[in-house]
């Protein structure tokens, strides 16, 4: 067996983990499973799409910087569209489930999260077709890195990238007043606010994380797969299941789920071919709230 | 009485439209005082000061701290104005390290007043110092309560505010909460209390309410009240209960 898997299962384990980080803030923080995470993530990546090319038109073809498949303008894009997911899932909020969630009911807030990534997905559709779409179509050579991985230079960096926007927010949640903010509100909402913590405030910086790193991980689906209206939609259950895996409200858990489930995948297509792909977060979901339902890092309820 | 901190004037509040808990409360609570509000079960103790914290919806009626209309303020301005909390149960945050239960409660100070303050907390709780990495959900009761009201005095409060502090303590920490209760007051804190264990709260307390049903009925000087004739017939038929069980999980 080739270890090739392990580059495959880390760079979708970083694309799951970064999606994952958004639906375990959510879910600790505001109390309910966010089904238009997905396409936040896909809009996000639209969005970006949509710069690079106004990009394209303005400043006509830039050339990628070597040895990247990509030039300046993706980053500039990938730093819009971040900015605009975070609008959106913003925006989102205050016409939808903040209402809702003043009621009081989760399962409410949970549906209409559904019915809300129905809405975006399709509205995706009729703007830009099903057809999938690349940030590029040019092929990059894969180098090997020796015991039979090759890896592209994309890959790298989109691996490195993974990396300092989990410790980054990792270190925000552990070291900031913001980060202690969402960790005591996830742990006591009442309490938080008798300590002086703006609720609001901290469910707005809830939604801008999540939009961002959601945006982020939709990018490097655009980059190292394909754009398609479904590409946030399909990572669903992978992300759940990564938040799940990990321990809900643990970051670090979130990733650490994300790249186990991202390596069973990329194991499992290998070993008992790529039809079983979309089983394995599946069989880990059910393996986890059968065995330890708290997760890896995850805490018991009080 | 020298001047007034919290003033309080027949204030109604509960949780749903038309089914008031307090039902026009009154009191005032004088600056380095300890004021302590007994009562039946179910007279609406608790929902008072929840209600003065913002916790509960007021109805009716008004509220001043230090002159300033806190009747509509929400829950998370109090420590800006000078209102400082502790709530009966599930007062500390469980999953933070004792440290950062101190640090997440500082958002109103100075950012270079926080380390120097946190510092200070220790001094005047030094069990927690020993504790300041420990994970708060695995302190003792009587160390929660304590850093509960650390956490609470860490703003400079104008009035600390507690709600059945001695509740669910074993007898050992309920006298250690007292006696903390009434060094906390000699350094010059004012404080409002209310209080099932009547004894120990008018052995620290200045004066005293009696709420029964939502209301105030009665008001004393904590040292006469415990052998005051009407207050034991406002409590009559309910035995004054000395410690309420389960209280605190």
């Amino acid at each position: 067996m080739s270890l090739q898997f392990v580059v495959d299962g880390l760079l979708t384990g970083s694309m799951i983990g970064l999606g994952a980080i958004g639906v375990t803030l959510t879910y600790s923080i505001l109390r309910f499973s966010n089904f238009a995470h997905g396409d936040f993530m896909a809009w996000g990546t639209y969005a970006t799409l949509a710069v690079v090319s106004a990009i394209g038109a303005t400043f006509g073809k830039v050339a990628p910087i070597a040895p990247l498949s990509f030039g300046w303008p993706l980053l500039v894009a990938l730093v819009v569209g971040m900015a605009f997911t975070a609008v959106l899932a913003l925006l989102l909020d205050k016409v939808l489930f903040s209402r809702l969630r003043s009621q009081g009911q989760a399962i409410i807030v949970v549906m209409a999260s559904f019915g809300a990534s129905m809405a975006l997905r399709s509205l995706l559709e009729f703007t830009f077709s099903s057809r999938p779409t690349y940030f590029s179509r040019a092929i990059q050579i894969a180098m090997p890195v020796g015991f039979g991985i090759r890896i592209t230079p994309d890959q790298i960096t989109l691996l490195l990238l993974t990396a300092v926007l989990v410790l980054g927010v990792h270190l925000l949640m552990t070291r900031t007043q913001t980060g202690r903010s969402m960790q005591a509100l996830s742990q006591n909402a009442a309490l938080a606010r008798i300590v002086g913590i703006d609720v609001a405030s901290v469910v707005r910086v809830t939604w801008v994380i999540g939009g961002a790193l959601a945006c982020v991980a939709g990018v490097m689906i655009g980059i190292l797969v394909q754009i398609r209206p479904f590409m946030g939609f399909d990572m669903l259950l992978p992300m759940f299941a990564a938040a799940i895996l990990g321990g809900i409200g643990s970051i670090p858990g979130a990733v650490l789920g994300g790249l186990i489930i991202g390596l069973a995948e990329a194991g499992a297509v290998q070993l008992i071919g790529a039809e079983w792909r979309a089983a394995v977060s599946f069989i880990i979901l059910m393996a986890v709230l059968f065995v330890r339902p708290i997760g890896l890092f995850g805490v018991r309820e009080r | 009485m020298n001047e007034t901190v919290l003033d309080v004037r027949d204030l109604e509040a509960g949780y749903e439209p038309g089914v008031p808990i307090v039902r026009g409360a009154s009191i005032t609570v004088g600056k380095g005082e300890i004021v302590v509000v007994l009562g039946p079960n179910g007279a609406g103790k608790s929902s008072l000061i929840k209600a003065i914290a913002g916790l509960v919806p007021i109805t009716g009626g008004t509220a001043f701290l230090d002159g300033k209309d806190i009747t509509a303020a929400p829950a998370h301005t109090m420590v800006r104005l000078g209102l400082a909390f502790v709530p009966q149960t599930e007062n500390i945050f469980p999953l933070m390290s004792v440290e950062d239960n101190l640090k997440v409660a500082c958002g109103i100070l100075e950012r270079r007043e926080i380390p120097g303050r946190i510092e200070e907390m220790y001094a005047a709780f030094p069990d927690l110092v020993r504790q300041r990495r420990t994970t708060a959900g695995n302190l003792s009761g009587g160390q929660r309560q304590m850093l509960a009201v650390a956490r609470a005095l860490i703003v400079h409060p104008k009035v600390l505010v507690l709600d059945e502090p001695s509740a669910g303590l074993s007898p050992k920490f309920v006298s250690m909460v007292f006696e903390m209760l009434a060094g906390i007051r000699k350094s010059g804190v004012t404080i409002l209390l209310v209080e099932q264990n009547a004894k120990a709260a008018l052995a620290i307390g200045d004066r005293a309410y009696v709420l029964v049903e939502g209301k105030d009925r009665h008001e004393g000087v904590a040292s006469e009240l415990w052998n005051d004739p009407v207050v034991a017939e406002l409590y009559l038929g309910q035995r004054p209960s000395h410690a309420s069980k389960g209280g605190a999980a």
